[in-house]
């Protein structure tokens, strides 16, 4: 173990700006892409849909 | 001969299109294993390094990330040549779909090398080989994004995005080499194949561990995004109808 | 090869008929760098430092700027299809433009860098190590330029869309350009990035065109 307690930790020896401000920003888009692109997959699915219900495609 | 039609066979957008759907999960829970496992060793147990403190813990998604941006332009490039050649439409749309997510990872690795630049060298941006050839990658995908985007016809926009890629795959070493040259502030390379690294090897194993993770996300996300194009182009065919028109009638 | 010279003594002739449009490269050229030291400042010793990556920036900046009419103005009147059925290959129109376009905004930009070298406060001799690192570097921007102009055909915002797909393919022959003339003035030998300037130029004088050609193909 590196850490005597949690805030030894989050201050990550001064440096926590850059450790943090680096992770989190990873952090952050690790989980808006997925999102975004399952928001692409829900958006393309639905067009696909209306086209089958609407019937137009036979 | 058997075993030649099976390595097609993913080809067909409908059978990628299954085959994604089912592997997409795993690739996020091996992706999310993985990056436990490497932010515990990276944090827990690698030491504190002598010369920059804990700053140095960013290499862990910093590497992997310039890593990624690397590998999935290669992988575009190859899947777009792919596609070209072989007029195999799939290919196209796995390198469309790679592209964002290659150049997200570039961006990270601009980021993060920024974040690590400066308590390390003073400055948030250096002008060093290594950060520059990444800027100019990032740049290289931006073209092909645009392009691609700008052509209306599908079948147009594939075949030059291909061309692009690969006229930018085949200047990728040669940026890099004349950046090199022009300026080197950054480290040597702390791992190559055949030297032993130059880092402890807990660190060592943080950054494999979080470049297995980086991998597995970037497979789960590029296949979602697949999945979503296949969906946009191959609307009006009868398997999408079909697979569409059961799941309305089914549970889903 | 008649196919080649029909289409770039077309091109020439066709600039002649607009002096004016033909020398937009080279006036631009002129203006954007002598925006710099307003920018920065007029003093002589940095001015001097600075200059060759100045005149190198703007010397792509210009033949960029000119790489959107290569093929668009034939694109859009149907000559341009018209040259690639009718028996000239797609790679003897590639050639033949990329050779229009060097000598309409290429040499030019050499001929007048000197006038902007001496603005800077240049030596003459490191002047003509620009010269001679533009002669080779010119070329091959009309080369890759080339690959750009002609995937962007018909398309909405060309010119933006040619620097972000050309640039980045630029920046080496920015650097050795530029790399030459500093080596020279520090007092090293410029002949390594010589070499390295020849080397892209062969390089691009291979592939370029045959990437042109594939690109004509894939937009008309």
């Amino acid at each position: 173990m590196n850490w005597n307690s949690a805030g030894e930790f989050f201050a990550m020896g001064g440096y926590g700006l850059y450790v943090w401000g680096s992770y989190g920003v990873m952090a952050l888009w690790m989980v808006v892409e997925p999102l975004l692109a399952q928001r692409r997959f829900s958006a393309a699915r639905l067009v696909a849909l209306e086209l089958e219900t609407s019937g137009e495609w036979q | 001969m058997n075993k030649l039609p099976r390595f097609y066979t993913f080809a067909a957008p409908s059978r990628f299109y299954r085959l994604a759907g089912w592997t997409v999960p795993w690739f996020y829970a091996v992706a999310v294993v993985f990056a436990l496992a490497g932010l515990y060793m990276g944090f827990f147990v690698a030491p504190v390094d002598a010369t920059q403190g804990n700053a140095y813990r960013i290499i862990f998604i910093h590497v992997p990330a310039a890593w990624m941006s690397m590998v999935l332009y290669m992988a575009m490039a190859g899947w777009a040549a792919v596609g070209w050649a072989f007029n195999a439409r799939m290919a196209s749309m796995l390198a469309r779909a790679l592209a964002p997510t290659g150049a997200a990872f570039t961006f990270l690795a601009l980021w993060t090398g920024a974040f690590w630049g400066k308590p390390t060298w003073g400055a948030w941006w250096v002008w060093d080989a290594r950060l520059t050839s990444e800027l100019i990658l990032l740049f290289l995908y931006l073209g092909f994004m645009a392009l691609v985007e700008a052509i209306d016809d599908t079948r147009r926009a594939d075949q030059a995005g291909a061309l692009l890629a690969i006229v930018g795959a085949v200047n990728v070493p040669i940026i890099y080499f004349s950046v090199r040259w022009w300026n080197t502030l950054h480290q040597g390379a702390s791992i190559s194949m055949t030297a032993a690294p130059s880092m402890a090897s807990t660190m060592l194993t943080s950054m494999l561990l979080m470049t297995v993770a980086c991998w597995s996300y970037a497979f789960a996300v590029v296949f979602v995004r697949a999945r979503a194009i296949v969906l946009e182009r191959e609307r009006t065919t009868e398997w999408v109808q079909t697979l569409l028109g059961s799941s309305l009638e089914g549970a889903s | 090869m008649n196919g080649l010279v029909a289409i770039l003594m077309r091109d020439l002739r066709l600039a002649s008929r607009r002096p004016t449009e033909a020398l937009m490269p080279v006036v631009f050229f002129v203006v954007a760098a002598s925006l710099f030291p307003f920018g920065v400042g007029p003093e002589p010793a940095m001015l001097k430092q600075i200059a060759p990556g100045i005149v190198w920036v703007c010397a792509l900046l210009s033949s960029m700027l000119s790489l959107g009419g290569m093929y668009a103005g034939d694109y859009s009147d149907g000559s341009l299809e018209q040259m690639l059925i009718s028996g000239t290959s797609a790679l003897e129109v590639a050639v033949a433009k990329c050779t229009a376009h060097w000598l309409m905004s290429g040499l030019p930009l050499l001929l007048v860098s000197p006038v902007l070298g001496l603005l800077f406060g240049m030596e003459t001799d490191a002047i003509g190590v620009l010269m001679l690192g533009l002669l080779l570097g010119t070329p091959v921007l009309s080369l890759l330029g080339g690959v750009g102009s002609a995937l962007t055909l018909g398309l909405r915002n060309t010119a933006i869309l040619i620097l972000l797909i050309v640039l980045p393919l630029c920046i080496p022959v920015l650097i050795f350009g530029a790399g030459a003339v500093s080596a020279y003035e520090v007092g090293l030998a410029p002949t390594g990035h010589f070499y390295l300037l020849g080397a892209l130029l062969l390089l691009s004088a291979l592939g370029a065109p045959l990437a042109t050609a594939s690109a004509l193909r894939i937009s008309v």
